[in-house]
């Protein structure tokens, strides 16, 4: 679980933005012509907002050195809390709503991360559950979360911005895209930072950075903060680019569990491997489905498909904490690299 | 102890940033804080920069401690030495705050703590250095020499974010002067390198340059040569040196090798079951029949391996 | 207001809560065992639960006598926690205790994947010939049930305690629990140990999930009673059986009390949380739990 803190260190001769600008060219360039709706709804929207909460939870968890158990729990509150400023709050835009809702999430992230001053390892993870049953009940026991409706579903507004609709599939995928790239930058941008260091220090050895003069406790809350408020953000993106109807039991505790096991598929403290980790966890189900149905017929009924997922999820976690406890991202730095050598050497 | 292995490279560095001589070292001291200190001329001229008055910690009915006073003078290099268990680095922790003493004080430049701040520490001027490596294995080499640096960043996350304020120039200050101490250090070829693939003698020094890095007046090292060889040993001892001379740091060592301390320190404190059974300069150590019983009879049989 | 308190019901209320609190310890019991050999919080206990339930009962309703289903379940159980500690667990000797957590994570995720792949998702009953009838002792209505289980809980607590105290594996348990390195330098068998107590643990899951299988039915929701196990570990300690027990009272009770006496103000169903939250309380009081070890940090 070393971390690496060069991130984006892309093939040795090539300028480190190269890649992600031509990633993010393609993705607003050419992805939007020629992809199918199914591209857009089954796995680009899910795979964009789990991203950014993979993203969110590396930052506490891979850098910080924090485990949560909770991130739907913020993912949810975020939803909740946009949904709510923007229709309570006359003339408030979109875009208003979704940084006040990340703020709403920043700022319970910090409340349940106060124990995290005094607790460590298990006894935190354990905690950081609380968030998540306690969440989870006030949404689903007080309607007004969710303005009276029944079972706490909410629907999302439509995606305005400065009287520009996002509408459609297409539309949805450009605005979560956008908001998306905009806030992995600015991650990428704090874990490079003296903060993201200081996060760094503080996972590899807290007594060491409490003596060097790091400010442990308010650097802990930050990250808290930071995460919850990326994690919130990616909620409203699941809620109104992705699902567009979503209630409080779609944030649950297994969801927590698949944003945990994102980051580690792709990469403890890896930016890019939120991103590899959810390509993952949002394409393997759909392959599994495809591969079970073809090999076993009529079989591989849904009961099947979703205990064969369970199973081989799992089985992922522990073969990448085995074999490969870097993630994907050291997968695949590796195999570029002997790509690379092997082009070279021809 | 073969002295003449000292890098003496490092010696004529004393001339370096005038700035470090001028953090209120007292008066006394500004002069001769270059060079060796005369051991005798310091003992009974200055207020100690450290003082431990009545120091008693247990653990659970374990004794570790037990009424230890030690004063340390500005500039001057302090060992203490004694057997495994002998609550050394017990001390460590109590001057750095780690360990709460069950009673007694702890004066720091004039001012006295029962419990030393550890949060405070580098504000106050003090470093340390860990017995067991306590370095952040997930940064490079020169990012860990510059966090040791962070106690003093200003800026927010917003602004490094952002790259705005004070944030760019605050980094460019840190990293030239991490630079600065890996070069002294002679760690420059490894500056790029993960902390945590270093090998161990190298991760020793890097917690050395961390740790100085901050100019410290005052430098706590908890076993710094533990498990070195005879030759890495020597010449952590001359970085050591170099760096008391360089920048007028007062240092506190704890050490398993008497041999090395012997040649290294002005002053040895020596202790033994959580007791101080000695306190006085290398040679007189050397003759104090106390001090042979306990400790310096076992040394002979277990010159190299001490300490791991 | 007080003259008013029914103190009748407010004890019925109390016991019932302790009685639901020895589930809760019988669960905890199985982390810790686990926890004090390994150093890992095994949360595949709640799975392995499922696991035993689920095959206990299978087993029984496909015509397999009670006695015959009980044992070959606690052989297959046996069977799968020294596969655990062969296939997952050595693999992963010396990585970080929050590896080794997510390890488990993983696993059980296989596991009740594997249990309702084989045995269906169907809810199955379980009777263990217990009425769940109230008796009535001292004037206070108390489950049969819950008394039952309470019972089969403290032979349970007897029986490994007695296992630890009094035999050679039992003892070398300790020793390693105490420190794997110089268990390891006299030469204790580290392999043998550790197949001992996840076996130990198999059967702490095959007793807990009989118990709750008759109580809430056989089923996918079984695995979640860790989630109530949870808040017990943080208070009596990851480390301390005595602590999962006390722990495991404590939240019971005051789940209970909680529920009855001021759920209504929360508009109710706060058992998701309240045991984490006086956990969490607890915890900030006294960080190593009731009766965890106080760790010395050494630096």
């Amino acid at each position: 679980m070393t971390a690496i803190t060069d991130e984006f260190s892309s093939a040795p001769v090539l300028p480190k933005w190269i890649a992600p600008v031509l990633l993010l060219a393609f993705a607003y360039g050419v992805v939007p012509l020629i992809g199918s709706s199914y591209l857009f709804e089954a796995i680009l929207l899910p795979f964009l907002a789990l991203s950014l909460a993979g993203v969110g939870l590396n930052i506490l968890t891979g850098y910080a050195g924090q485990v949560s158990l909770g991130s739907a729990a913020f993912m949810a509150a975020g939803a909740f809390a946009a949904y709510n400023f923007y229709l309570r709050v006359e003339g408030l835009p979109l875009i208003g709503s979704i940084v006040l809702a990340g703020i709403v999430a920043a700022a319970i992230g910090i409340v349940f991360g106060l124990p995290s001053l005094r607790l460590k390892g298990f006894y935190l993870a354990v905690s950081t559950l609380a968030a998540q049953f306690f969440v989870q009940w006030a949404l689903t026991k007080f309607s007004w979360f969710s303005n009276d409706s029944a079972s706490g579903v909410i629907d999302a507004p439509k995606l305005l911005i400065s009287g520009f609709a996002f509408d459609g599939a297409v539309g949805r995928y450009l605005f979560a895209l956008t908001v998306v790239s905009i806030l992995t930058f600015l991650a990428y941008r704090l874990v490079s930072s003296q903060t993201g260091r200081n996060f760094i220090a503080i996972r590899d050895n807290e007594t060491a950075a409490r003596i060097i003069g790091i400010p442990v406790l308010k650097t802990k809350l930050l990250a808290f903060a930071i995460s919850s408020f990326i994690i919130g953000v990616a909620g409203v993106i699941w809620a109104f680019a992705y699902l567009r109807t979503v209630e409080p039991d779609g944030f649950d505790l297994d969801r927590s569990f698949q944003i945990l096991f994102i980051i580690i598929i792709g990469g403890l403290a890896s930016i890019r491997g939120a991103f590899f980790g959810a390509a993952l966890i949002v394409v393997f189900p759909l392959a599994l489905s495809r591969l079970g149905g073809f090999l076993l017929g009529d079989v591989f009924d849904s009961g099947v498909l979703d205990m064969s997922q369970r199973i081989v999820l799992g089985a992922l976690i522990i073969l990448f904490l085995i074999l490969e406890p870097d993630g994907l991202v050291a997968l695949w730095d590796r195999v570029r690299r002997r790509l690379l050598f092997a082009w070279q050497s021809t | 102890m073969p002295l003449a292995s000292y890098a003496l490279g490092m010696m004529e560095a004393s001339v370096y940033a005038p700035e470090v001589f001028a953090r209120g070292l007292p008066s006394t001291l500004q002069s001769s804080a270059v060079g060796i200190v005369p051991t005798g001329s310091i003992a009974d001229a200055a207020v100690p920069l450290l003082s431990l008055q009545g120091i008693g910690l247990s653990f659970g009915g374990v004794v570790a401690l037990a009424d230890i006073d030690l004063s340390v003078l500005s500039g001057e290099i302090r060992a203490i030495i004694g057997p495994n268990g002998a609550g050394k680095s017990s001390l460590i922790n109590v001057i750095s705050g780690v360990y709460r003493p069950g009673r007694g004080h702890v004066q720091l430049d004039g001012i006295s703590y029962t419990q030393v701040p550890t949060q405070r520490l580098a504000h106050l001027g003090v470093a340390r250095t860990f017995q067991n490596l306590a370095l952040f294995k997930g940064l490079s080499v020169l990012d860990n020499v510059a966090s040791g640096l962070a106690y003093k960043v200003r800026s927010n996350f917003a602004g490094q974010v952002l790259g705005i304020g004070r944030s760019r120039g605050e980094r460019r200050d840190s990293l030239s002067r991490a630079d600065q101490i890996l070069e002294f250090l002679d760690l420059t070829a490894v500056r790029d390198r993960l902390a945590g693939t270093l090998p161990y003698g190298l991760q020793k020094r890097v917690e050395l340059a961390r740790a100085l890095v901050a100019e410290p007046r005052l430098l706590l090292l908890d076993e710094p040569m533990a498990g070195m060889t005879a030759s890495e040993k020597s010449e952590m001892a001359g970085f050591v040196r170099a760096a008391r001379d360089r920048f007028a740091t007062t240092v506190v060592l704890i050490e398993h090798d008497v041999g090395v301390v012997m040649g290294l320190s002005d002053r040895i404190a020596v202790l033994d079951y959580g007791r101080k059974i000695a306190d006085a300069t290398p040679d007189e150590v050397r003759n104090d029949q106390r001090v042979i019983d306990a400790y310096l009879g076992v040394a002979s049989d277990n010159e190299d391996g001490a300490g791991i | 207001m007080i003259a008013d308190f029914d103190y009748q019901f407010f004890i019925e209320v109390l016991v019932g809560g302790l009685l639901s609190g020895v589930m809760y310890s019988l669960v905890a019991i199985g982390f810790v065992l686990i926890y004090k050999t390994s150093g890992v919080l095994n949360f595949a206990q709640g799975a392995l639960l499922l696991f035993a339930a689920l095959t206990f009962v299978s087993l029984v309703e496909r015509g397999v006598p009670f006695a015959l289903a009980l044992v070959a379940t606690f052989a297959i159980m046996v069977a799968i926690g020294i596969a655990i500690e062969r296939t997952v667990l050595r693999p992963l000797t010396n990585k970080p205790p929050i590896t080794l957590f997510m390890a488990t994570l993983g696993l059980s995720y296989i596991i009740e994947g594997a249990a309702q792949l084989i045995w269906g998702t169907q809810v199955h009953g379980l009777d263990l010939g217990i009425e769940d009838v109230p008796l009535e002792v001292g004037g206070v209505l108390i489950s049969q049930f819950d008394i039952f289980a309470a019972v089969v809980a403290a032979g349970m607590v007897l029986l490994l305690s007695l296992f630890f105290r009094y035999t050679r594996i039992g003892l070398s348990f300790r020793a390693v629990a105490d420190d794997q390195f110089a268990a390891l330098a006299v030469g204790l068998r580290l392999p043998l140990i550790w197949a001992t107590v996840w076996a130990a643990a198999g059967l702490v899951a095959l007793v807990a999930g009989l118990l709750w299988g008759a109580r809430l039915g056989v089923q996918f929701s079984l695995s979640l009673v860790v989630l109530k196990a949870l808040p017990v570990l943080v208070l009596g300690g990851f480390d301390s059986i005595l602590g999962a027990i006390v722990g495991g009272l404590l939240i019971g009770a005051s789940e209970k009390l909680a529920e009855v006496y001021i759920g209504d103000y929360f508009g109710g169903g706060i058992e998701s949380w309240f045991a984490y939250v006086v956990a969490l309380v607890f915890l900030l009081i006294r960080p190593s739990g009731l009766f965890g070890q106080k760790l010395v940090e050494r630096v």
